[in-house]
């Protein structure tokens, strides 16, 4: 690739090194810097492989359920009163969630490396879920590392692991959530080096994971970019993902990116309020640090200690992002904003009640900021946002708080 | 140059080199600091000195326990340089290393650290999570401040590798004996000879083993074949062991932790 090129796309990161500007990198202990490089090079030469794109394909269609549908969500639109709003149906994959799509291509190159165990960190238990039920269709062990406190919050998915298969790990250091379970799980990856593959959940950690899980979610944006066209005749006005660590988001925006009309925003979980400092926002309350192999926006404090993040959804519970997102963010490309649990309990329920879709709490976060924007934005305008998950496994956290406050 | 002479003068004395690793801070700076500056006194002959982090990645139990004391005891990255100096004044000849995870220096900015590492008297580092492919961040400003870089040689680092991780190290090479995180199984004698063997044939730098060794005996077979041992949980799990029911220090901690590195030292001696 030349340097005209570089410059003037958005869609050719990250370097050899594995940087998106300055971050991203791989900082990680020397016992596993091996494995690192075995994954890239194995991931290259599969992007070549005709057989593995071949067996890929035939997963996404008739495992996964691809394509998702585009779906034109006609009462919230007319509740907004501005914009169209599309929902990009991620959440109708198998397993209720983006994540599948991710772990069916590491899974698949996982296999191709002749690796038969698995390990995992999980959040809200989606990616734990979907790699759980790719080790089971694939036969191949499974070791999930989940933050204890995401047990609680997360029952119904611990359980689904615990039928497919998996052993799930409850992680007790730290504050037992996200970022304390991805500790355990490179912990157990550095003493179980040879026989593991580490399938991690989003785009983040060494290279060549944020690239990689990345390219794997890409599939949401080409379809839906496909999609949108077929429906309006025209390419979106605006783009809107919720980041935990930011897959779905980069799933989504990226194949638009190079497209200047479209808008595009990353909504961070903004907790109890950003002023509080109980957030989970670290591109918009971070600073760049290292951790987790990559450099990124961080929580931290002064001292470059981590911080732990906030969010009542276990999926965006995490102090970091993807270091794409980083990027993106300091070339101004994407815009980042955030909502608070308030906004996306309130969105939890009324996506329920006026479209029959009962959104996980990752997207109602979407929803949340889309709620603040779209109804300034003209009726011929249109936004996409990526309905990422379902929300069965939100019930036990949401219906309790929306039952106190009569809301049922 | 303190430290080749440690290495040069354990080698006369036909032993190996032992050095201990302790976190700064743990449980508290003061009870640490009188730890620091009685190793020497028991025969070490290198101090490792941890600089805690609260995501310690590549530590067991052991270690991130004594991590999160001293963070929870308030300590920061320049108490860590504040201890060194001291230690520094009072051990003008025994190496001092540092050793932990990149973020806190990279916060605290890193030619400010180099600046002040220098000038307390640090000898070396050790970053766990920064592989000779992130030379640039800190490996080779630190080596152009005049510090050491000493890199992990790992059971995975195979030998087509080895000279990658090599090229910018110096001081010695720090061998991990097992594949796995500190504190948690011990290496086979045979496995430790192997290695040993391995590095030599591709360094002339001194060869030092660490993580899994616990016992004076582990520190003694392993010094049959290699230039230096590093022994870090097991004494960070003597002082945790001597610690009151809130975690703080009690009248036994400085003595306990103390004595075993006294214990330990006895290791060094190639004959028993
Ligand atoms: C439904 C859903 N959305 C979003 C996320 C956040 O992850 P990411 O930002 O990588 O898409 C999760 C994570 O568990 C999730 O389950």
């Amino acid at each position: 690739m030349n340097d005209q090129t570089a410059m003037n796309s958005y869609r050719n990161q990250p370097d050899e090194e594995g940087r998106f500007g300055i971050h991203g990198g791989r900082f990680v202990a020397e016992t596993l810097m091996p494995l690192i490089l075995n994954v890239e090079k194995a991931w290259k030469e599969s992007l070549t492989d005709q057989a593995f794109l071949d067996e890929l394909n035939y997963y996404r269609k008739h495992y996964i359920g691809r394509p998702s549908a585009l779906y034109f969500a006609e009462r919230l639109t007319a509740h907004f009163g501005g914009a169209k709003l599309y929902m990009k149906r991620d959440e109708l994959n198998h397993t209720g969630a983006h994540k599948i799509n991710n772990v069916l291509g590491q899974a698949l190159l996982a296999k191709r490396m002749g690796k038969t165990k698995i390990i995992a960190e999980t959040g809200a238990g989606q990616h734990g879920v979907a790699s759980a039920t790719a080790c089971a269709l694939f036969d191949m062990e499974c070791e999930v590392f989940m933050g204890a406190e995401d047990v609680e919050r997360q029952k119904p998915n611990v359980d689904r692991m615990r039928l497919l298969g998996a052993k799930v790990h409850p992680v007790t250091s730290g504050t037992g959530t996200l970022k304390d379970a991805m500790n355990e799980a490179l912990r157990y990856w550095v003493s179980n080096a040879e026989s593991h593959f580490y399938i991690i959940g989003t785009a983040a950690g060494p290279h060549p994971y944020p690239a990689m899980v990345r390219d794997f979610q890409s599939i949401i944006g080409i379809e839906a970019r496909e999609q949108i066209l077929e429906a309006e005749g025209k390419l979106p006005d605006a783009l809107v993902a919720c980041i935990g660590g930011g897959s779905n988001a980069l799933g989504l925006f990226h194949p638009f990116l190079d497209d200047e009309s479209v808008a595009i925003y990353g909504v961070e979980a903004a907790g109890k309020g950003i002023e509080t400092g109980d957030h989970a926002a670290s591109l918009t309350g971070g600073v760049p640090g290292v951790l987790h192999g990559n450099r990124t926006y961080l929580l931290q404090d002064e001292d470059g200690q981590i911080k732990d993040a906030y969010s009542i959804s276990a999926g965006l519970d995490y102090p970091g992002i993807g270091p794409e997102h980083a990027w993106l963010h300091e070339t101004g490309r994407v815009k980042y904003v955030s909502a608070t649990d308030e906004g996306a309990l309130e969105y939890f329920r009324l996506c329920s009640r006026l479209e029959g879709i009962i959104p996980a709490l990752e997207p109602s976060h979407a929803l949340a900021f889309i709620g603040t924007m779209i109804g300034d934005m003209d009726k011929d305008q249109v936004v996409l946002m990526n309905m990422c998950g379902r929300g069965d496994k939100d019930l036990g956290a949401v219906l309790p708080i929306l039952e106190k406050q009569g809301l049922l | 140059m303190r430290i080749a002479a440690a290495f040069e003068q354990a080698k006369a004395e036909d032993r190996a080199a032992l050095g201990i690793f302790i976190t700064a801070g743990d449980p508290d700076l003061e009870t640490s600091k009188e730890i620091l500056m009685g190793l020497p006194h028991q025969g070490v002959d290198f101090v490792e000195l941890g600089m805690p982090f609260s995501d310690p990645m590549a530590d067991g139990p052991s270690i991130q326990a004594a991590s999160l004391r001293a963070l929870k005891a308030g300590t920061k990255l320049r108490h860590v340089l504040e201890m060194a100096a001291e230690f520094r004044a009072a051990h003008p000849n025994v190496p001092l290393i540092l050793m932990g995870y990149y973020n806190p220096i990279y916060i605290y900015g890193v030619d400010r650290f180099l600046d002040e590492a220098v000038s307390a008297g640090v000898d070396g580092l050790i970053m766990v999570d920064l592989p000779p492919e992130e030379d640039e961040e800190l490996c080779l400003p630190a080596r152009q401040a005049g510090l050491d870089f000493i890199r992990l040689i790992t059971p995975t680092t195979d030998d087509a590798r080895m000279p990658v991780v090599l090229a910018n190290s110096s001081g010695f090479v720090y061998y991990v004996s097992i594949t796995g995180i500190t504190g948690t199984r011990s290496a086979s004698a045979d496995s430790i000879a192997d290695a040993m063997a391995r590095i030599r044939s591709f360094s002339a730098l001194p060869a030092v083993v660490g993580f899994g060794i616990k016992t004076p005996e582990q520190v003694r077979e392993a010094a049959m074949h290699a230039d230096g041992v590093v022994v870090g949980s097991a004494v960070v799990d003597q002082l945790a062991a001597s610690l009151d029911q809130d975690g703080r220090a009690s009248a036994s901690t400085v003595s306990a932790t103390l004595a075993l590195a006294k214990a330990l030292a006895e290791g060094r001696h190639r004959q028993a």
